[in-house]
């Protein structure tokens, strides 16, 4: 472990901020030194954002001081802070996708001269792109970048606007396998020069793979601070969730399944799909779910993934080809004709694709339902409660006061209740889009957990997820989208990330790690 | 201290400090109101005196009152129940002049049907026109092609055209040419009216809609569906709930009642097709559904009020000799001065 001995360039010294009744930070400390890749961990609500908010100066702390290069500073704004030379990736990238890379960067740069030389500023670009491993064509439009270019033209713009501290916010969650290894060499570069790098992660392998400090939070304060090959995934784990222990994660090697030999219940034929706007046109899929198998999907964002999910559900409709339904053409199926068939859909953000924030729990657990609890003009409160506990008590998940608005309840909490609706008529199907993103690692053990309760007891799942590791832990086959199209069929432990990542990419080249 | 007192207790009661708030609006208004009559020289004790002796005090101004509701309260329903679904219907006066018309249209059509044929047949009709006319941007919505704003507020430019179209032209009335009207409907096709006033059996109609609407919101499985595309349109559709099917049929209805604010004009109070047979009740509509917070109780009161305050206007213009447009003024008022208050109570919030 290396200890620099110079001043930190960043010190955060007893930060505390209070959100109403959630203590968000508890005097936390924290020091980023020049030349480090210091990494934050710790599970939803324990604080990481609002920290990184703090030091990017988007919030104000309730008490606490912080000190750049050994002075107290007061980072009242972003601004401010870029002033001070830190930069912030964040998880959306702030681009302007019909602009190009060099009108991009030349917005961010206060220091242009008023008639911009773009010339010059290409030649900077080009020149940082070479010192980094930042490459990337100045004057391709953004909209036309892959995610892991875009990210490159983030940091680009931070480098160029002199920032000497770089924050990342869950940097790696939309790369490829081998984006994130292209990442992390940058990293290596960047730390070589005496930058400093601090990244907030739910991924603790590649923690521990490439940080030379991890820091881990729990419930706002700081509870452990390990150097490079101090900690491994189970003490990390352990720290972070405290003596609730690590359950659910040490599922890796799960004996591989032998697909049931049922008869399909979701078939595609051929299926493709118009496109408009920013979406992605489906191109003739092939595509079969059976009882009790788990099929993942794997691709970069806007490979079609969301695309295929509205197809499935309905809410899109064939140009050609044929969708299948436990053996009936359900082509031109309407989507509550799906649900009531047994089409359970899991999203990502419940409160933007599955829930009405300002109507009442009770209210929420009876959309979609169809036509299971209409009594007259009316429907039958009593028996929907009944069934809808019955389902809350199955999954084991706290029963909710059923009267205040959803949109009250905590975000673990929503989703449970999206989930026990979703599953209290023993769904045939259950479509799952990125259903774990956003949530912190024992969270998603639990989903992942009741996603391979359901393929066991009989039901066909479609999981639709970015994450590689988690479609290596629950697949039992994985196709690979790349625009629109399945460019890779694999069946379980049979494939290799960086062989998926390649394809993912659409990538030809065979040497990428 | 005292006042510290008086707070917490319009604070522990919500109906108590709404009431309370719509007061102070209310008193504000009449405040500036009062202020610019000083203005222009007229007496606003007076003024505010007259209005009160000649709409609330005086049985024939209380049924003028009713008469003035009875499309004021069907507008607002046509505005109110869009809006549940987060549509946005600004063409109530529209839909009011086609109702009229296909009500009119039904009346001559059957001339010689007795009552109990042609007065549903009519009321059908009214509700037909509107519910059409409501539709058509409904349809334009639904299907992603039009927002629905727009498409409303251009046809209300459309409808007095049409009506226009006929009172000038294939049914203007024989009798009399100078003035651009058809001729008299046949008596079955008349509205009846009560205890000798104008009040007529159009504002039973409204009742029973504001009724409906409420029924259909509060009770129902509809009004879930209704409020959780208005909620959150995408979890809606993802969730199975037909939302174009839901936007044309919300849209057709709220239009429906216009329509049939429509034919109560015409059947209950010209007993014509006349081109100027509303004077903005559709626009007024709009306000009063807003102002009322899509609430039935609160369309009803508001109503009452624009009721008070068109009344107003005659009567300032016959007593003080003030235009009639001076009541404009008051509206909007009443309209800023809500406006600043609930921006003002979300900021704070």
């Amino acid at each position: 472990m290396s200890v620099p001995v110079a001043a930190p360039l960043l010190d955060i010294r007893g930060v505390s901020k209070r959100y109403g009744a959630v203590q968000a930070n508890d005097k936390v400390d924290l020091s980023l030194y020049a030349g480090e890749v210091h990494a934050l961990i710790g599970e939803n609500g324990a604080g990481k954002s609002t920290l990184s908010r703090i030091a990017y100066g988007f919030t104000r702390p309730d008490s606490g001081e912080i000190f750049l290069n050994g002075k107290a500073a007061d980072v009242h704004s972003p601004r401010e802070a870029r002033a001070h030379h830190i930069g912030m990736v964040f998880q959306n990238f702030m681009l302007i996708p019909a602009l190009s890379v060099l009108e991009n960067i030349a917005l961010f740069l206060t220091d242009l001269p008023p008639v911009m030389h773009p010339q010059a500023v290409a030649k900077r670009i080009l020149e940082f792109g070479e010192r980094f491993g930042l490459t990337v064509d100045p004057h391709a439009p953004v909209r036309q970048l892959s995610v892991g270019d875009r990210q490159k033209v983030e940091i680009l713009k931070l480098l160029m606007a002199k920032a000497r501290i770089l924050i990342f916010d869950e940097p790696t969650r939309v790369l490829a396998p081998h984006e994130v290894k292209a990442l992390f060499r940058v990293f290596s570069a960047l730390k070589a020069e005496g930058f400093a790098i601090l990244f907030i992660t739910h991924k603790l392998q590649e923690v521990v793979r490439c940080a030379d400090r991890i820091t881990v939070m729990r419930q706002g304060r700081v509870v452990g601070s390990f150097g490079s090959g101090q900690a491994d995934v189970e003490t990390l784990v352990t720290m972070m969730f405290g003596e609730r222990g690590a359950i659910g994660l040490a599922r890796q090697a799960e004996v591989p399944r032998r697909p049931a030999e049922a008869r399909p219940i979701l078939e595609l034929r051929g299926a493709s799909s118009h496109a408009t706007g920013s979406e992605t046109p489906l191109r003739g899929l092939e595509l079969s779910i059976a009882a009790g198998e788990i099929v993942g999907v794997a691709g970069v964002s806007g490979s079609g993934q969301k695309e295929l999910g509205d197809l499935i559900l309905g809410l899109r409709s064939l140009s050609a080809g044929s969708k299948w339904f436990c053996g009936a053409n359900a082509s031109s199926w309407s989507i509550a004709r799906m649900r009531e068939s047994g089409v359970a859909f899991v999203p990502e953000d419940p409160l933007l694709m599955a829930a009405v924030g300002g109507m009442s729990v009770r209210e929420n657990l009876s959309l979609g339902t169809g036509r299971r609890y209409q009594s007259g003009v009316r429907t039958d409160w009593p028996a929907l409660e009944t069934t809808m506990r019955e389902s809350f008590e199955a999954l084991a998940f706290p029963i909710p006061p059923l009267d205040p608005p959803i949109g009250t309840l905590s975000g673990g909490n929503l989703q449970r209740v999206v989930i026990a609706r979703e599953m209290a008529h023993g769904p045939k199907l259950i479509v799952a889009l990125y259903p774990t993103r956003g949530l912190d690692v024992r969270s998603a053990a639990s989903l992942r957990d009741l996603l391979r309760r359901e393929r066991d007891g009989g039901s066909g799942v479609l999981l639709i997820s970015e994450d590689l590791d988690e479609l290596a832990e629950m697949t039992d086959r994985l196709l690979v989208l790349f625009e629109g199209a399945i460019v890779g069929e694999f069946s379980r432990g049979t494939w290799q990330p960086e062989e998926v990542g390649r394809l993912m990419t659409g990538s030809t080249e065979v040497n990428v790690a | 201290m005292p006042e510290r007192g008086l707070t917490a207790v319009l604070r522990s009661s919500t109906a108590l400090r709404k009431t309370a708030r719509s007061c102070g609006i209310g008193g504000a208004a009449l405040m500036m109101f009062a202020a610019i009559l000083l203005v222009a020289g007229k007496d606003p004790l007076r003024a505010y005196m007259d209005t009160f002796h000649y709409t609330l005090a005086n049985t024939y101004g209380f049924s003028e009152l009713l008469v003035r509701m009875t499309p004021l309260l069907l507008a607002a329903v046509a505005v109110a129940l869009p809006a549940r679904l987060g549509l946005i219907n600004v063409g109530g006066e529209g839909q009011l002049y086609m109702g009229a018309f296909m009500a009119s249209a039904g009346a001559f059509l059957l001339p010689k049907a007795p009552g109990w044929i042609l007065l549903p047949f009519v009321a059908l009709m009214g509700f037909l026109g509107g519910a059409i006319w409501a539709a058509i941007p409904g349809i334009l919505r639904a299907g992603k092609l039009v927002n629905e704003t727009v498409a409303t507020l251009l046809l209300n430019y459309v409808a007095p055209l049409i009506v226009s179209y006929f009172v000038f032209g294939p049914w203007r009335a024989a009798e009399n040419s100078a003035y651009p009207q058809s001729s008299p409907f046949p008596d079955a096709a008349l509205l009846p009216s009560f205890f000798n006033t104008r009040i007529h059996a159009g504002l039973l109609i409204a009742l029973a809609a504001l009724l409906a609407y409420w029924l259909i919101l509060e009770k129902t499985r509809w009004g879930v569906d209704m409020r959780a595309i208005g909620g959150n349109a995408e979890a809606a559709q993802r969730l199975g709930i037909p939302v174009p099917t839901w936007i044309v049929t919300a849209l057709a209805v709220g239009g429906g009642f216009a329509g049939l604010a429509g034919m109560g004009e015409a059947m209950g109070i010209a007993g014509r097709l006349r081109q100027d047979l509303s004077p903005g009740y559709g626009f007024s509509g709009f306000l009063i559904a807003w102002l009322a917070g899509g609430r039935a109780l609160g369309i009803v009161l508001m109503a009452f009020l624009f009721a008070i305050i068109t009344s107003a206007g005659d009567t300032l213009q016959m007593t003080q000799g003030v235009p009639y447009a001076v009541v404009n003024i008051l509206l909007a008022m009443i309209l800023f001065i809500v406006l600043a208050s609930r921006s003002a109570g979300g900021t704070s919030k």
